[in-house]
């Protein structure tokens, strides 16, 4: 399976005012490329030098949290089966972390699709102390710092990195808000906020509070619902002081002379979701956000050790501590980096959080059964229902597919791309039944109406 | 909402409609109960060669 590059543009900027240009041709990438797109919907491929997994599209936090496990379930197959193409003896290890803990950092980056008409720089100023302080619920924890030696344990994998508060860049100037305006979708209704920031969490609850509260954030913005902006005097200079606080007790300070904690502005936030749902009603799964949202907060005002079973780094920071006191060791012993490591380790027999989890002293909300599920079926209720169903159903027929397109060799002289513009369409509901009563490629076209552009308006 | 404690059906998955947190498992008190267990099993799991390992575990390229 080959990926259609044909809509990319990473190198737009949010910024920058846009001249749509014309559709171009479609670009498919190389065939020996390793690069593969799942029946789940979801992409797996060889980003540089690391194994990366896309989930499929997600209408709702919780579904975010079923494809993000089973996102670990392949890449820990795809360790067993690389171990037994090498020589005997050999191990794969695979962490799913942030930080090599040598001063080099990879993103686990979140992608919200936002309404075009919410302005870009609202969105920067509401979210800016959002991404700052969600760090006492989201981090994933690591020994030491790149940029602070004094800090021995930090909350973020990803403070020490970031050195802008807004610009284009991924992978140097690391900005806490980035601008890429790549929206995979229709332009002129959505853009696609991409979150740098985050850390990859291996908690259920961290994952779902992580996703969630973002969504809620982003209605809020778009509601109005928020009021002004809340303004730290310096953004990224309260992401580190965040980063290395376990007590959660440091203030920051804001643009109008006041100090405040990050749980302070967590439960601003919080209060101003929570107001909006009461107030117009809540959409699919922002309950379940809101209770776990507010039971992680209520936990980290009264005891932040308490944490620990529900998120990351809280997680790994009572483990390292009990694990020193019984050897002995200092802060960044190699054995406390390694645990630190191993911590995130996908394999189940293996990684730390998975031993902890089949111990039963971290809570999960997914089930074995509807992990592996994710594994090859893709959410029900987004575009990703049509491609992944196209490739599972029609597997020599799709020659390339993308995060908005399938393109179909149907025999014809011609290739044939059908456009999906719209991640809200293409769902089980609209084209379930087509997709999976069709006998052929060819004839699946005949049933989509057998015109070869349907731009958005699939289903 | 905020601020209010709903009660869980233990065992249950939380479905959007069928929301709810989870209070029975309170894992936060559990995490280290029997600690000593929890920690012979990291002893018996973890790497053996932890400076070895950590001193090669390097970042190639990639975001």
């Amino acid at each position: 399976m080959r990926w259609d590059h044909t809509d990319e543009q990473p190198d737009r900027d949010a910024r920058i005012p846009e001249v749509r240009p014309d559709r171009p041709e479609p670009v498919i990438g190389d065939a020996g490329a390793a690069n593969t797109v799942l029946t789940s919907g979801a992409r797996l491929y060889v980003d540089h030098a690391h194994p990366e997994y896309a989930t499929p599209e997600c209408a709702s936090a919780r579904d975010l949290v079923v494809w993000d496990v089973a996102g670990e379930r392949i890449m820990e197959a795809a360790g067993r089966r690389a171990e037994a193409a090498l020589p005997p003896g050999s191990t794969v290890h695979l962490h799913k972390n942030n930080t090599d803990g040598k001063g080099a950092a990879y993103g686990t980056h979140e992608n919200y699709l936002v309404p075009r008409e919410v302005p870009f720089g609202l969105l920067t100023r509401h979210l800016l102390p959002m991404f700052v302080s969600r760090v006492v619920l989201t981090g994933a924890g690591r020994v030491g710092s790149d940029a602070a030696p004094e800090a021995s344990f930090q909350l973020s994998q990803r403070a020490d990195f970031f050195e802008a508060e807004v610009g284009l860049e991924t992978t140097v100037r690391r900005p806490l808000m980035n601008t890429r305006d790549e929206p995979h979708a229709d332009p002129d209704r959505w853009r696609r906020l991409h979150v740098i920031n985050g850390d990859a969490n291996l908690c259920e609850v961290a994952t779902l509070v992580k996703v969630g509260a973002m969504l809620l954030v982003l209605r809020a913005v778009a509601a109005g619902a928020l009021g002004d902006p809340t303004e730290l005097e310096d953004p990224l200079r309260a992401f580190r002081t965040v980063s290395r606080d376990t007590t959660l007790r440091a203030t920051l300070p804001l643009t109008d002379g006041r100090r405040v904690t990050a749980l302070d502005l967590q439960e601003g936030l919080r209060d101003a979701c929570a107001d909006l749902v009461a107030r117009e009603g809540a959409r699919p799964g922002e309950e379940l956000v809101l209770g776990w949202w507010t039971r992680l907060l209520d936990t980290a005002r009264a005891d932040p050790a308490a944490l620990g079973g529900l998120v990351d780094w809280a997680t790994k920071l009572a483990v390292l501590e009990a694990y020193r006191e019984r050897h002995g060791l200092g802060p960044e012993d190699a054995r406390v980096r390694m645990l630190d490591l191993q911590y995130h380790d996908v394999r189940r027999d293996r990684g730390l959080h998975h031993r902890l989890v089949a111990a039963g002293r971290v809570v999960r909300l997914t089930t074995d059964a509807e992990v592996e599920r994710a594994m090859t079926v893709p959410p029900e209720d987004t575009r990703a229902w049509f491609r992944g169903r196209c490739i599972a159903r029609f597997p020599d027929a799709v020659v390339a597919a993308g995060w908005d397109s399938v393109v179909l060799d149907t025999g014809a002289e011609a290739l044939v791309r059908l456009p999906l513009d719209e991640p809200g369409r293409g769902t089980r509901a609209r084209v379930g039944d087509l997709v999976e009563e069709a006998v052929d490629a060819a004839d699946l076209l005949a049933r989509l109406g057998g015109a070869p552009e349907l731009p958005g308006q699939l289903a | 909402m905020a601020g209010t404690e709903r009660v869980s059906r233990s065992g249950d998955v939380p479905r959007d409609d069928d929301v709810v947190v989870a209070e029975a498992a309170a894992p936060a008190r559990e995490l280290l109960d029997g600690v000593e267990d929890l920690l012979d099993e990291i002893d018996e799991v973890l790497e053996d060669n932890a400076e070895e390992f950590v001193r090669g575990y390097v970042q190639k390229g990639g975001e």
